[in-house]
């Protein structure tokens, strides 16, 4: 890249460079040598493909009407996700399989066994949201033999409908494993994954576009160096918030560094009486991890945006963004999760922010061995501490979350998790109270752990209700203490979610559920999901 | 002649109508090879148009500076209400009051200003960010109550409705109460936003493709701003991806920038604006306050209801006149009160100037009679549907409506007594609340709401159809007609009408985009008439066609015409049965015509406003549905269990496609009184503007128990399209039963004394708020 090594792009970087973007188009490889880094699949697909079936309805990844399937290498094996192609940028398909409506129907024209189910059912009226419910359809029947209905209609809230009230799509949605139902992609997986190992490589992806540039390395050493070069690029994961500040806040990003191709952020670790979960880890692969720990967890990130938003929104992306309404952060502080920051050492050399917050890594927190001089500096920080205000964040300059370190429960803890919303599914909350209580011998409680999204310009711990439960029997009447410190600690806001009087009230009222689910499990305590199925058997 | 039958894909052989047929584009639906406007081929030299918007709610424009807007990349040129060749305005009531553009002043927030024109819509929406406009704002008038406190100017001329001596009645009812609902407004959602595309043509002349449900309307407003005649503009619509009422006439406003650009710059111009552009400029389903006053007795007879309906109209007139009005006339929805009045208070509000959605006004209408109902009932601690029960319409002496249409088809009495005992309400009733005093937190709650609604334009004329029918020489159909497809599946149910007429098989009919140019002078496709009015068109039509044939066979045969018959699969003609294409073929080499215009004008209505007497509406269509819910006491929360409708089609055109119109109006029905909440800011700009902040339904926000059944042996018993009924509308008002089933959860923690007067929509705040006042005043 002479080119761009002359205008000092990479003066600074040492590893290999690729500057093509390769894919898969179906079948196609597909090589782009020149592309804007917010440039979207979508607008990608129908501006320059001129593939239109896959349409545009929002715009902000919630309607659906855009989804398209992507194929990925996931420790070596292909994994198919849908996605939103709206808020997806271009580049960031680098090394994946790109599948679209287009691609279901066989060679011989026959509609895929998902297409068909839908027709039978009488699943489309308008049929402007079908393709998109086909595509997020197709990628259940990839993955799952016989989902139930309640994981159909999971695979399906990130799809609006606004005619046929989605009884025929849900009914489609079982239609379509017919036996012997099959289909061309079926007995390709082996040699598509093959040809995905071919595009994969440890080179960091370098790409420039009239708009601007976009990078994506394949290491937290080449990440970090690439940080320090670029100090004001914007770092994206499963771009479900960063997409909006393009297709809707026309926002021109540059440059871009996309962490998606970093295999060693995507891990998650069991380390005994902890999780080390890596930053780019996916919701979905994070419910896999919570859930493990807590059914309250499960449910919780059941409920985290759609299906699409789960397949590539990650848990450092929704820490980093700093949301005051994110969902993982108040669970995550019930439990007492820390961070691990990391930057390049050359970060240290020349930043004069020497007030360090936060400790050393301790090693048994560090990914393995070679963490170990590998060229970066690395603090570890409580994930509240980590939050400074209303979209600030303790993050100093060059460094990225690298990982999220989450304590198991300790034996006999008691803990909740609430999400409240206007609609129960893909829906941001209006409250979320995460609560963890340790009781002592004497049956008191001994800590208390109170961590509220919703209620304040960052997630936050209730620190007056904590202090009103210490010491106290777990009953109405420590309950009641709590409530009634509530509003010393949050003075919450009226928005288009909720009033604050509403907010306040649910706080408080969702501790009296914890109280019920805690000591009167037997009464019912919830209307929906995962939890209210349990306790209808 | 066998092998013609076999030829001939036929359903039955009572022929395609009333046949479970598949909507005509699934196949193209799932493969995404349904072709929306945003789809088509882009024509050579496209340019992009993209609207620059009003930043204040109110106030007048002091300066308007473009000139950074002229100066961005890409930008071709810029428009505003100067370059309008002829009128600046597009109000479908010709009222003069909704300017494409405003000159001075500015009425509500998202206004469009200007309009610029780009290489790229990237490049379009960008640069229309970029003018610089100066203001003097004025306090903004957002809802009822601030226009009320304001002086309440009305919009359009409101309507009274008036039966009996009310003020008498009401002093002679043994029991009164008065009351206040808040109803509120809904988003379309279409997933398909507005969007238009304008392809200029010789001198005059503009092709103007466009997602409207009145490509007619878009015609005139389109030829009324370019300054030209309506012949030498064509409005054509294949498809729309949804329209619900909010294509009605928000589409003109689209089309006529798009027309206008293309015109000013000479080349084919694309408008379509960004989802959250589309929400904050285009009207919604109006939001109202009944205040109401009902005379009662201790038996749950009412005596007598007065009721004015205030209604959020916005900035300009629109349809809120007749929206407001369909609102007084299903202010009865199923009941009779022997004395009544009902009045209608159109507000101007600086907010988008509400407008048609589903149901148009009837559904707010019917919301604030079964609370009616409900005040009755809590007042007289009588069982909610036993008061419906004791309220209906009945035989003569009971049977006159607010508009003093008697009522003649009335069949709520059998359509609730038949869904009642088939999904057990009482036993499940009885079984909740019975489970309710086990459960402190989780509450349950069960009602039935019945559905009568109107089927009939409120304005006379519009209940008028056209259609083109050519028959080509193989025997194949070539079908247009004045109505538009939007998902509803209006173009398979007309088409299986002209296959039966024919005796041919659905696959040799096909229906083509609807356009100016083939059927003129067309009404939107609206008020569910759709079928109604262009499948008695289309088959009229056809009926031209089939008396010439049967005339040429007779001829030909030497056959009497009474012995000349469609058949399904063939023609009879005497003892002999051929083959549709081979009768058409002879005639055609007969020289007779096999083309033809159709035309309907429904029978029997006629209205006269001023005096409120008439008889607007041609039949009804009736329902009921039971909805049973959970609710969370102490978040508000709610899931709604299971849902049982009986619905009435007349005699189904096509009963999948009415199931699917069933089971979407009510869903959608039930977002509109549940999650979908529209919020303004104090300055009058819209929150809500997006998915991630107005919630419809989702896949499991549906009822888990779905039952849902088309009445049978129901024929409409007037001579309707084979006899049955609308759909599109009725049973979007099903989901009342949701709002009473709430209710009817929240109520249980007052012991079922306290009526939760819950309003909608019913968000959990509201259902919390409900649960924590019912408890208050029951002292519990």
């Amino acid at each position: 890249m002479p080119n761009l090594a002359a205008r000092g792009v990479f003066h600074d970087m040492a590893g290999r460079m690729r500057d093509v973007l390769r894919f898969l188009l179906d079948d196609e490889l597909i090589e782009i040598a020149s592309c804007d880094p917010t440039l979207t699949v979508l607008d990608w697909l129908r501006l320059e493909r001129r593939m239109t079936g896959s349409k545009e309805g929002c715009a902000e990844g919630d309607c659906g009407a855009c989804t398209v399937v992507v194929g990925r290498l996931d420790r070596g094996r292909l994994r198919y996700e849908a996605i939103n192609a709206c808020i997806r940028f271009l580049p960031t398909l680098d090394g994946c399989q790109l599948l679209t409506v287009e691609h279901l129907k066989g060679s011989d024209g026959a509609l895929h066994p998902v297409q068909q189910a839908l027709v039978d059912c009488h699943g489309s009226q308008c049929g402007f949201c079908t393709p998109g419910i086909a595509m997020s359809l197709f990628a259940l029947w990839l993955n799952e033999p016989a989902p139930s209905v309640a994981r159909i209609e999971d695979a399906l809230a990130g799809n609006l409908c606004r005619c046929t009230g989605y009884e025929p799509i849900v009914a489609a949605g079982r239609r379509m494993y017919r036996p012997q139902a099959t289909d061309r992609f079926t007995g390709r997986r082996k040699a598509v994954a093959e040809r995905l190992r071919s595009l994969a490589g440890g080179e960091t992806l370098s790409l420039a576009g009239p708009a601007g540039r976009f990078f994506a390395p394949a290491t937290v050493e080449a990440l970090a160096d690439l940080m320090l070069a670029h100090p004001n690029a914007t770092l994206v994961a499963g771009a479900t918030d960063v997409g909006l500040w393009v297709t809707k806040g026309m926002r021109r990003l540059d440059p871009v560094i996309h962490l998606g191709r970093i295999e060693a952020l995507r891990e998650i670790e069991n380390g005994g009486d902890h999780l080390r979960i890596g930053a780019m880890a996916t919701h979905v692969d994070v419910r896999t991890a919570l859930a493990a720990l807590s059914p309250q967890l499960d449910e919780m990130m059941r409920r985290f945006g759609g299906e699409q938003v789960r397949n590539v929104g990650t848990i450092g992306g929704n820490i980093a963004n700093g949301s005051p309404i994110g969902d993982l952060p108040p669970a995550l502080i019930a439990l007492g999760a820390r961070l691990v920051l990391a930057r390049s050492r050359h970060c240290e050399e020349r930043s004069d922010d020497a007030t360090q917050r936060g400790e050393p890594v301790a090693p048994g927190l560090l990914r393995s061995a070679r963490n170990n001089g590998d060229g970066l500096s690395r603090r570890s920080l409580s994930l509240e501490a980590f939050f400074l205000d209303y979209r600030k964040q303790d993050r100093r300059e060059g460094e990225f979350v690298e990982a999220v370190i989450v304590p198991k429960l300790p034996d006999g803890a008691l803990f909740h998790v609430s999400k409240i919303s206007k609609r129960f599914d893909e829906d941001i909350s209006a409250v979320c109270g995460a609560f963890l209580l340790r009781l002592g011998e004497d049956g008191r409680i001994a800590e208390a752990r109170l961590a509220y999204g919703g209620m304040a310009g960052i997630p936050k711990r209730a620190a007056a209700g904590e202090a009103a439960l210490v010491g106290r029997v777990w009953d109405e009447a420590a309950v009641a203490a709590a409530i009634a410190a509530l509003p010393g600690d949050f003075t919450p806001l009226s928005d288009m979610r909720a009033s604050a009087g509403y907010r306040l009230t649910v706080a408080g009222n969702l501790l009296r559920r914890f109280l019920i689910e805690t000591t009167q499990p037997q009464l019912a305590s919830r209307v929906a999901g995962l939890l209210a199925e349990a306790a209808h058997g | 002649m066998a092998d013609a039958r076999k030829r001939l894909d036929i359903e039955t052989a009572a022929g395609p109508v009333g046949a479970a047929r598949s909507h005509d584009s699934a196949a193209r639906h799932v493969a995404g090879e349904a072709v929306y406007i945003d789809d088509i081929a882009a024509p050579e030299g496209l340019l992009h148009a993209y609207l620059g918007l009003s930043e204040v709610a109110h106030g007048r424009v002091l300066s308007l500076d473009l000139d950074p807007v002229r100066a961005a990349p890409g930008v071709m040129a810029v428009l505003t209400a100067a370059d309008i060749p002829g009128i600046n305005d597009i109000s479908s009531t010709h009222r003069h009051d909704e300017p494409v553009f405003a000159t001075d002043a500015i009425l509500h927030h998202g206004q469009p200003l200007f309009a610029v024109v780009a290489e790229t819509r990237d490049a379009a929406r960008r640069a229309a960010l970029l003018a610089e406009a100066q203001y003097e704002e004025a306090p903004p008038l957002l809802d009822v109550t601030a226009a009320r406190a304001a002086g309440g100017e009305l919009i359009t001329d409101p309507l009274k409705l008036e039966r009996g001596d009310v003020t008498a009645a009401l002093a002679a009812s043994p029991r009164r109460l008065k009351g206040s609902m808040e109803i509120g407004g809904q988003d379309h959602f279409y997933l398909e936003g507005q969007i238009a595309l304008a392809i200029p043509g010789e001198e005059e002349e503009m092709q103007v493709l466009s997602s409207t449900q009145h490509p007619s309307e878009v015609q005139h407003m389109v030829a009324q701003v370019l300054g030209v005649g309506s012949h030498a503009v064509t409005v054509e619509v294949r498809r729309m991806g949804g329209g619900f009422g909010g294509k009605e006439t928000q589409a003109n406003l689209f089309a006529c920038v798009a027309a206008l650009c293309a015109r000013k710059l000479k080349r084919p111009v694309k408008l379509r604006p960004d989802r959250d552009d589309d929400m904050m400029v285009t009207g919604k389903r109006h939001d109202f306050v009944v205040d109401y006053e009902i005379g009662f007795d201790d038996d749950g007879h009412i005596h007598a209801v007065d009721a004015v309906y205030a209604a959020r109209c916005g900035w300009n007139a629109d349809l809120s006149g007749p929206v407001t009005d369909r609102a007084l006339f299903h202010m009865d929805n199923c009941y009779f009160y022997p004395a009544v009045r009902a009045r209608s208070e159109p507000l101007r509000t600086h907010t988008v100037s509400n407008t048609a959605f589903r149901g148009f006004g009837g559904p707010q209408g019917m919301v604030g009679a079964e609370r009616f109902i409900e005040e009755v009932a809590f007042a007289t601690g009588l069982d909610p549907l036993e008061v419906r029960r004791r309220n209906l319409y009945g035989e003569a002496g009971r049977d006159v409506t607010p508009y003093h249409q008697t009522v003649e088809d009335n069949i709520a009495v059998e359509v609730i007594a038949r869904l009642e005992q088939a999904c057990d309400y009482r036993a499940r009733q009885a079984a909740i609340r019975q489970a309710n005093v086990e459960s402190p937190i989780i509450k349950r709650g069960i009602a039935l709401t019945p559905v009568k609604f109107g089927i009939s334009f409120t304005a006379t004329w519009y209940n008028q159809a056209g259609a083109l029918v050519h028959v080509y020489t193989d025997g194949t159909v070539m079908l247009n007609h004045g109505g538009t497809e939007m998902g509803q599946g209006l173009h398979t149910k007309v088409a299986q009408v002209a296959a039966q007429a024919f005796g041919i098989g659905l696959d040799q009919v096909k229906i083509t985009a609807t356009t100016t140019g083939k059927v003129p002078n067309t009404s939107a496709t609206a008020a569910s008439s759709g079928s109604d009015l262009n499948g008695m068109a289309a088959l009229d039509a056809c009926e031209t066609i089939k008396a010439r044939l049967v005339a040429f066979a007779a001829r030909q045969w030497q056959e009497r015409p009474e012995d000349i018959a469609f058949r399904q699969g063939f023609v009879q003609i005497g003892a002999r049965e051929i083959a549709f294409a081979e009768l058409v073929k002879a005639a055609y080499m007969g020289r007779v015509q096999l083309s033809a215009t159709g035309f309907y004008a429904t029978p029997k209505i006629h209205w006269d406003r001023k005096a409120g007497r008439g008889h607007p509406f041609y039949y009804f269509a009736y329902g009921a549905a039971a909805a049973e819910v959970a609710i969370d006491t102490l978040t508000g929360e709610y899931k709604i269990e299971r849902v049982d409708i009986l619905h009435d089609c007349g005699t189904s055109l096509n009963p999948a496609i009415d199931r699917g119109q069933i089971e979407g109006g009510f869903i959608q029905g039930m977002g509109w009184l549940t999650t979908e909440e529209l919020v303004w800011d104090e300055k009058g700009r819209l929150r809500t503007h997006a998915p991630s902040t107005y919630k419809i339904p989702v896949a499991s926000d549906r009822p888990r128990i779905f039952n849902v059944t088309l009445l049978q042996d129901a024929p409409n018993r007037e001579a309707t399209i084979h006899r049955s009924k609308a759909v599109g509308e009725p049973p979007l008002m099903l989901a009342i039963s949701v709002l009473h089933a709430l209710s009817d959860a929240v109520a249980s923690v007052g012991g079922h004394r306290v009526c939760p007067r819950l309003d909608a929509p019913a968000t959990p705040e509201r259902v919390l708020v409900a649960v924590e006042r019912v408890r208050k005043e029951a002292g519990r």
